[in-house]
């Protein structure tokens, strides 16, 4: 076995990147990339396949990547993944393929996340993106609502197989969470665009500031002559604690917070006209990957201090630790086993302080992690300019209110079939977070590709 | 990108645009609102739908310059684009037959309510409607007003124009009159209809209220237009935009319209410098 250690990861230094949006990883040097990929083992039986939800041909793009052929690699993974810039950059690999890389048993795994970002970045940069071979076109048309990783993924699988896509977005730009979620310096905007264009160019047609269950229904989009409906709406409604002041100004979910931030700009205020407001102090409530981008935009906008106010401890935030260590390195305060009892505002309306009770870890709950239990008499207040309250998702109801045949779950999710994402009406399928819950952007991939499949599957025999 | 078709300036700073928007057209119905977003830069603001016209694909929006985009919005032309429209968002309005209803529309709120009171009348309602003014040279739609509604009273702050006072005056004479009142519907500035509201709570008469919260996307998915009603929190965008006026916290709602106060000066006062400018 070659003894390289793995390659670490270019960045921007903390001191300079928290005054700035651009990306914070770099990205590899061809040279480190082919020393990373040198590190493969290509193993006969590859476990890291098994950990990609889209079975990406990991061994065979690194083998490409070792020859120096990265044009070639680029197309070896856009066999299996049609967005591996994203992928790249966002996937949670230490949970997926590096999890399963043998190096990893006993030293670190290659870092096949990085590998795939260079190859996707190296390909965009040397103007080499081609078309794939299409097959012939089917004349079938399917609609895909939601622009998404789950919705880009099934329209572009299908697009492939020859069937005429069109996808519905109702924000003013593709790419769902990928746009108006997860903030420029961890995924810039202009490779999210990139990846919307690569679809175009498999002949994809996106229809911006469509809200389908309201400017158009379902069942008008079967009257339209669409075959196929595949529902990649993501969650969409955020969550609320429900404790007293939460409607104080200065208090933002975390999905306005980001919105503003990443979709509208507001970070380039007043050249960009909408606005955003960030105190000196300012409390992300959460400990998931949402908060960390919360908590890390808020010290690009200008905050003075960016505190994470999470009710357990830093081995249970559910936040990729990667994320977590970048958190750490910009400066962000943790204040663990604390939790909020509620919000407390000043004459005008504004929010000055939350009540904080502090917690201690119990008996493990349903999650496996050790619930929280707050200690009687120990509340506190803590001052604040700006919360963001970053507690996750649950789904939105605008489409699902009108289409009474689709069957949801008790939390509101679509009841849909893991493996097809068959639904209960007819023609229709779903997949990603509007089915599974909040999850990650390639698992939402994942269940936009086996849909895809199905969907090709029923538009064949007709079978549903 | 969403065509102009025709534009008016109906009075100082409230201008009305016919645009094409063939799929909002064909679903609005009275209450409903869109988003819209004019060009790349722009922020996504919510307004109401005036008018609609299926058949020619064209919706109505009139709206009254306050801020930097509607400013901006104030200077497009027939045949300029708008680059998003996004609709239509918000539940429809409650339109059934009760007995008289009174339509009451505070300054640009008039164009909102307007559909509305048509709406009302189509289904065999008495309609009174009085509609409010700063001053004469605000007056906007008397005539659609008048054509829809069986009494209308034009109310101006400084008497200018009708009777002088406020649309809650006017409505208070009617109520002390002893006219019978099944509904009001009151659409305009915050303050109109909580005056309007705190005026028919003790008389037991049904209030609907349409609020103007600030909105991001505007379906449901950040949660800045939150609003309390009946002490619950609830979403302008996805809930309303109409609600109980007897149970609105319009004082919660007047804070949070001022919580970009200082950001909509300074957009405002440059915008205007750079058109100045030019």
């Amino acid at each position: 076995m070659k003894k390289i250690p793995r390659q670490p990861m270019p960045k921007q230094p903390p001191e300079e990147r928290i005054k700035n949006f651009n990306e914070v990883a770099l990205g590899y040097t061809e040279e480190l990339a082919v020393k990373e990929a040198e590190r493969c083992l290509q193993c006969p039986r590859p476990f890291c396949v098994d950990g990609c939800p889209v079975k990406v041909k990991i061994p065979e793009f690194i083998k490409l990547v070792k020859e120096r052929k990265f044009s070639e690699a680029a197309k070896k993974i856009k066999e299996d993944n049609v967005l591996p810039a994203i992928c790249g950059r966002v996937c949670p690999q230490e949970e997926q393929c590096e999890k399963k890389c043998v190096l990893g048993i006993k030293g670190e795994p290659v870092a096949i996340g990085r590998l795939e970002r260079f190859v996707a970045d190296w390909e965009a940069e040397h103007g080499e993106i081609e078309k794939p071979e299409m097959p012939e076109k089917k004349g079938i048309k399917v609609a895909v609502v939601g622009s998404g990783p789950a919705g880009l993924t099934c329209a572009g699988d299908l697009a492939k197989m020859g069937y005429d896509v069109t996808i519905f977005e109702a924000l003013h730009k593709p790419g769902g969470v990928l746009i108006y979620g997860i903030p420029e310096f961890r995924l810039p905007k202009h490779i999210v665009e990139r990846e919307v264009d690569y679809l175009r160019l498999l002949g994809v047609e996106i229809k911006v500031d469509v809200v389908v269950g309201k400017s158009i229904t379902l069942y008008e989009l079967f009257d339209m002559g669409y075959k196929a409906i595949f529902l990649g709406l993501g969650a969409g409604l955020p969550k609320f604690l429900g404790i007293p002041g939460e409607n104080l100004l200065g208090i933002y979910s975390a999905n306005e917070f980001l919105t503003r931030t990443n979709l509208m700009k507001a970070y380039l205020f007043p050249e960009y006209d909408t606005p955003i407001k960030v105190g000196k102090r300012v409390a992300v409530i959460g400990g998931g990957n949402v908060a960390m981008d919360a908590v890390r935009s808020a010290l690009r906008h200008g905050a003075e201090e960016a505190h994470i106010i999470y009710r357990r401890s830093r081995a249970e935030m559910p936040a990729r630790l990667e994320e977590i260590e970048n958190a750490e390195e910009e400066g962000v305060i943790f204040n663990f086993l604390v939790n909020p009892k509620r919000f407390i505002g000043d004459e005008n309306g504004w929010v000055k302080g939350i009540e904080l009770v502090k917690m201690e870890l119990g008996e493990p709950d349903e999650s496996g992690r050790r619930r929280p239990v707050p200690i009687p008499g120990s509340e506190f207040i803590f001052e604040v300019d700006t919360v963001v309250i970053a507690i996750g998702q649950t789904a939105n109801p605008v489409l699902l209110d009108v289409t009474p045949e689709i069957k949801r779950n008790r939390w509101g999710y679509i009841e849909a079939d893991y493996e097809t994402g068959k639904t209960s009406m007819k023609g229709v399928f779903a997949g990603g977070d509007i089915v599974t819950g909040e999850a990650t952007v390639i698992e939402a991939m994942g269940f936009g590709r086996r849909a895809a499949k199905a969907i090709d599957e029923y538009l064949r025999t007709g079978k549903w | 990108m969403f065509k102009i078709l025709e534009r008016e300036t109906l009075a100082e700073h409230i201008n009305k645009f016919v645009v094409e928007a063939p799929l909002i057209a064909k679903k609005a119905l009275p209450g409903q609102f869109v988003i819209l977003r004019l060009h790349e830069k722009g922020e996504r603001i919510p307004i109401t739908i005036c008018e609609t016209d299926p058949e020619k694909g064209t919706i109505t929006l009139v709206v009254q310059e306050v801020g930097k985009t509607t400013y901006e919005l104030g200077t497009y032309q027939a045949g300029d684009e708008i680059a998003d429209i996004i609709g239509p968002l918000g539940k429809p309005a409650e339109i059934e037959k009760v007995g008289t209803v009174v339509a009451i529309g505070g300054g640009v709120g008039t164009a909102i309510v307007y559909p509305e009171a048509k709406a009302f009348k189509e289904k065999g309602n008495y309609v009174i409607s009085i509609i409010g003014f700063r001053s004469k040279r605000f007056v906007i739609l008397e005539e659609e007003m008048r054509k829809v509604s069986d009494e209308l009273y034009v109310t101006t702050d400084d008497g200018s124009y009708g009777m002088k006072g406020f649309v809650s005056d006017k409505l208070k004479e009617l109520i002390e009159e002893g006219r019978k009142i099944d509904l009001v519907i009151a659409i305009g500035p915050a303050i109109m209809m909580k005056v309007v509201s705190d005026l028919t709570r003790p008389y037991g008469i049904k209030t609907i209220v349409s609020l103007n919260s600030i909105m991001v996307d505007g379906t449901g998915m950040c949660g800045a237009c939150r609003v309390e009603v009946g002490g619950k929190t609830r979403f302008a965008c996805v809930d309303g935009p109409e609600f109980d006026g007897h149970q609105v916290d319009f004082d919660l709602l007047i804070k949070r319209l001022a919580m970009y106060k200082e950001e909509e000066r300074i957009a405002l006062e440059r915008y205007l410098k750079e058109r100045g400018k030019a």
